[in-house]
C-alpha cells in the first residue's frame, strides 16, 4: 500500500472552496484577487475577508489549503507580490505555490518555516531543475508541467527526494506552462506577466455571413457554423491554417482526464493529485472531486481490481473542454 | 562601453552544409558574439558537439567570442546527458536556457539565457551569484521594466536585449510540425528542415499569425528595435542579439552595426531593415504593448509612452 495521496481541488471563490472540501479534497488551492496569481480573471479569488474566511473554513474541516502566488513580479509591482506572501503567512496557509525565483527567495528568507511548493508555472520537467530549487530554496513540492510523458514523469519521481504532484483532471496547456507569451503577443496579458492567458476583456464576438467569429484582439480565433458548440478562445485551440489545411493546429479543445492511469500514478509514488479549474462554477467542483475522490479510493484501496467506472466518465466528459478527455502528454511513449 | 551586437543562436534546422556555410560567413560579419548550438529540438543531430565545437574555434580565431547555447526545454535523460556534456567542456562559456542547466554549471561562470524567466531584480541578484555573468531579458518584457533592471542589477552583470528576429513565444512537448504533416512526433521524419525559417499558420481569414518551428512556436512578426539603440545605449545596455533568419542576415547585421557607429540614422535603418524581414515588423512588447503591434511613434528616449 502506497502513502496516501492527496488529492487537490480549485477553489476560485469561497462557495467552490467549501464544495471541494465537502466533497472530499484533502487539500485545497486559492488565490488572492490580483495579478499574484495565474488565474486572475474577474469576479474570481479571494480578497482578506473571505482568504480568511477559507482558511477557517478548510482547517475547521481538516482540509490542508494552500496559496497560489505563481505569477512573476517585475520590479514596478514587486512589493504587491511580498506583501501577498507576508499575508499568506499571517492567514496560516499549509503551503505557498509560487513561480518566481526572486520570490521563493524572499519567502524562504522572511518565512523559513513556511512550506514553499513550485508552480506548474516554474517549468520544472527534470530532477535537475528539481534539484536546483530544492538546493536554492528548499522546495517540499514540485507541480509538474503537463507536457511530460508517464514514464518520464516515473523517472523524476524515481530520481528525486522532492515531493510530486501531477494534474488529474481539467484543461490542458499544450506549452510548457511559464515558457508561453502567446497571450501577450496577442493582447498584452500572460500567465507569467498578469495571471491571464487570452483574457476576457480582449475577446470579440461578431455574426458574420461566413459564421460567428471569435476574436482576440482582432486576431481570428475560431469561427463557427450554426450547430457547431463554441468553446472558449483561448489562443492555442483556435482554428488555424498551415500548409493550406484548416485545423486545430496546436490543440484541440480537450481536457486532461487520468482516470485510466489512476492505479500506475498511485504506484509511481507521486505525492498528490490536482484538479485544474480555478475559474469553473462550484457545481464543477463538486463533481469533479466526487468523481476523483471516488476513484482514488478505488485506486490506494486496491490498485489490482481498479476499474474505471463507466459513471465517472460521463459525469466527467459532461464537464470536460469539448466534451472530451485525453491522456495529454502522459500516454506518449517518450523516454 | 560601446554595445555589442550579438548574433543569438540558430533557431531553425538547417542541412549541415548550410548551417557550416552560414558561420564561414558570419566569421565576417560586424559581430561580437556568436551563440552558437541546438536550443530547440534534440532530434535535431545534423550537428554534433564537436561539430559545434569545430565551427565555435573556427569563429573564436575569427575573434569572435562563442558562447554555447542549450536546450529550453529539457525533458529526457539523454537531454540531461548531452547538457552534461555542454556544461563539462571549458573551452567556451554556457547559456542556460532551462534550471537543469543553471544546476549543472553551478560553480561556473554562465550566461542566463532568454528562457529562464528573469522578471525582476531579485531574481537577477540570485543568478548572478550563482555565476551568471550576463542575462539576456525575456522577450515580452517592456523598456520600462529593463530601465527598472538596469537600475537595480548587480554592476558587473551584463545586460543583452532581443532587438531583431521572430520572437520565440511558446516551447511544446508536441511537434507542430509533425502535427501539421499528420506524423507523430516519435517518427516527425524532421520535417522542420524543409522549413528554414520555420512554417506559417495563418488565421482562417488568411492573415499570418505565428510561425511552428518543430516544438516551438514563434511570432509571424520580426522584432525589430534598431529605432530604440539610443533609448538602448542610454540605458547602458550591453549587448544587443539579433536572431538569425534564412536570408539578408548580412545586411541587417550591418545595418545595426552602422547605427552603433553613428553612420546611419536609426529611423533610417529601421525603414531598411524592415524590406527585409521575413514577416511584417513589430515592436510592440518595447513600448509595453501586445508584442504583435508595430508602434509608430515619434522617438523619446527611455521613455515608454504608449501610442495606440
Amino acid at each position: 500500500m502506497s502513502n496516501r495521496i492527496e488529492l487537490v481541488a480549485p477553489a476560485g471563490s469561497f462557495p467552490a472552496l467549501r464544495k471541494a472540501v465537502d466533497s472530499g479534497a484533502d487539500a485545497v488551492y486559492f488565490g488572492f484577487r490580483d495579478a499574484t496569481n495565474a488565474r486572475n480573471f474577474p469576479g474570481l479569488n479571494f480578497d482578506n475577508t473571505t482568504a480568511s474566511d477559507a482558511v477557517t473554513y478548510a482547517h475547521r474541516h481538516g482540509c490542508k489549503i494552500m496559496l497560489a502566488l505563481n505569477t512573476y513580479p517585475q520590479p514596478a509591482s514587486w512589493s504587491n507580490w511580498t506583501r501577498a506572501v507576508d499575508r499568506a503567512a499571517e492567514l496560516g496557509v499549509d503551503a505557498l505555490i509560487l513561480a518566481d525565483t526572486g520570490l521563493l527567495q524572499y519567502a524562504r528568507q522572511q518565512h523559513p518555516d513556511l512550506r514553499l511548493h513550485l508552480s506548474v508555472q516554474g517549468s520544472a520537467t527534470t530532477h535537475e531543475a528539481i534539484a536546483f530549487y530544492r538546493d536554492q530554496f528548499a522546495i517540499q513540492r514540485v507541480v509538474l508541467p503537463r507536457v511530460l510523458s508517464f514514464s518520464q514523469v516515473k523517472r523524476i519521481i524515481e530520481k528525486t527526494d522532492v515531493e510530486i504532484e501531477t494534474f488529474a483532471f481539467g484543461s490542458l496547456c499544450v506549452m510548457a506552462e511559464g515558457r508561453c507569451y502567446l497571450s501577450s503577443y496577442v493582447t498584452g496579458e500572460s500567465p507569467n506577466t498578469c495571471g491571464a492567458c487570452s483574457p476576457a476583456k480582449s475577446v470579440q464576438w461578431h455574426e458574420t455571413p461566413q459564421g460567428r467569429e471569435v476574436r482576440l484582439n482582432g486576431v481570428l480565433i475560431d469561427r463557427y457554423q450554426s450547430g457547431e458548440s463554441a468553446g472558449y478562445p483561448v489562443l492555442c485551440k483556435g482554428r488555424f491554417e498551415v500548409n493550406d489545411e484548416l485545423g486545430y493546429a496546436i490543440e484541440e479543445p480537450t481536457s486532461l482526464s487520468v482516470l485510466d492511469i489512476l492505479p500506475q500514478l498511485v504506484r509511481s509514488g507521486v505525492s498528490a493529485i490536482k484538479i485544474e479549474g480555478r475559474q469553473r462554477s462550484p457545481a464543477y467542483v463538486t463533481q469533479v472531486v466526487s468523481v476523483l475522490r471516488q476513484a482514488l479510493d478505488a485506486a490506494q484501496q486496491d490498485p489490482e481490481s481498479y476499474r474505471v467506472r463507466d459513471a465517472w466518465v460521463q459525469q466527467l466528459d459532461k464537464l470536460a473542454e469539448g466534451s472530451t478527455h485525453t491522456l495529454g502528454a502522459l500516454d506518449r511513449q517518450w523516454q | 562601453m560601446a554595445m555589442k551586437l550579438a548574433l543569438g543562436p540558430l533557431l531553425y534546422f538547417w542541412p549541415r552544409e548550410r548551417v557550416e556555410a552560414f558561420y564561414r560567413q558570419v566569421a565576417d560579419w560586424p559581430v561580437d558574439i556568436v551563440y552558437l548550438g541546438e536550443t530547440v529540438c534534440a532530434k535535431r543531430r545534423e550537428l554534433r558537439l564537436d561539430d559545434w565545437l569545430r565551427i565555435a574555434r573556427q569563429l573564436r580565431d575569427a575573434g569572435k567570442e562563442v558562447v554555447l547555447s542549450t536546450l529550453a526545454l529539457i525533458e529526457a535523460e539523454s537531454e540531461l546527458a548531452g547538457l552534461r556534456r555542454i556544461a563539462q567542456q571549458d573551452e567556451f562559456p554556457v547559456e542556460a536556457n532551462d534550471m537543469a542547466a543553471v544546476q549543472q554549471l553551478r560553480g561556473q561562470h554562465y550566461i542566463a539565457g532568454p528562457h529562464l524567466n528573469i522578471y525582476n531584480p531579485a531574481s537577477l541578484s540570485l543568478h548572478h551569484r550563482l555565476g551568471a555573468t550576463r542575462w539576456v531579458m525575456p522577450v515580452e518584457l517592456s523598456q520600462q521594466t529593463l530601465r527598472q533592471m538596469q537600475l537595480n542589477k548587480p554592476l558587473q552583470l551584463e545586460t543583452e536585449v532581443f532587438v531583431f528576429g521572430r520572437l520565440p513565444l511558446a516551447f511544446s512537448a508536441r511537434c507542430f510540425t509533425a502535427r501539421a504533416c499528420n506524423l507523430p512526433k516519435d517518427h516527425c521524419q524532421l520535417r522542420c528542415g524543409e522549413y528554414p525559417d520555420g512554417l506559417d499558420m495563418k488565421t482562417r481569414d488568411r492573415e499570418a499569425f505565428l510561425i511552428i518551428n518543430g516544438i516551438q512556436t514563434q511570432s509571424a512578426t520580426t522584432c525589430n528595435l534598431v529605432r530604440a539603440i539610443p533609448a538602448l545605449r542610454e540605458l547602458q545596455i550591453d549587448v544587443l542579439r539579433l536572431s538569425p533568419q534564412s536570408q539578408h542576415m548580412e545586411e541587417i547585421v550591418t545595418l545595426y552595426h552602422q547605427v552603433l557607429e553613428n553612420r546611419l540614422d536609426p529611423g533610417e535603418a529601421e525603414n531598411r531593415i524592415n524590406t527585409l524581414t521575413c514577416g511584417s515588423p513589430s515592436n510592440g512588447y518595447w513600448y509595453d504593448s501586445p508584442g504583435m503591434q508595430w508602434l509608430e511613434q515619434p522617438f523619446k528616449q527611455g521613455q515608454g509612452t504608449r501610442v495606440e
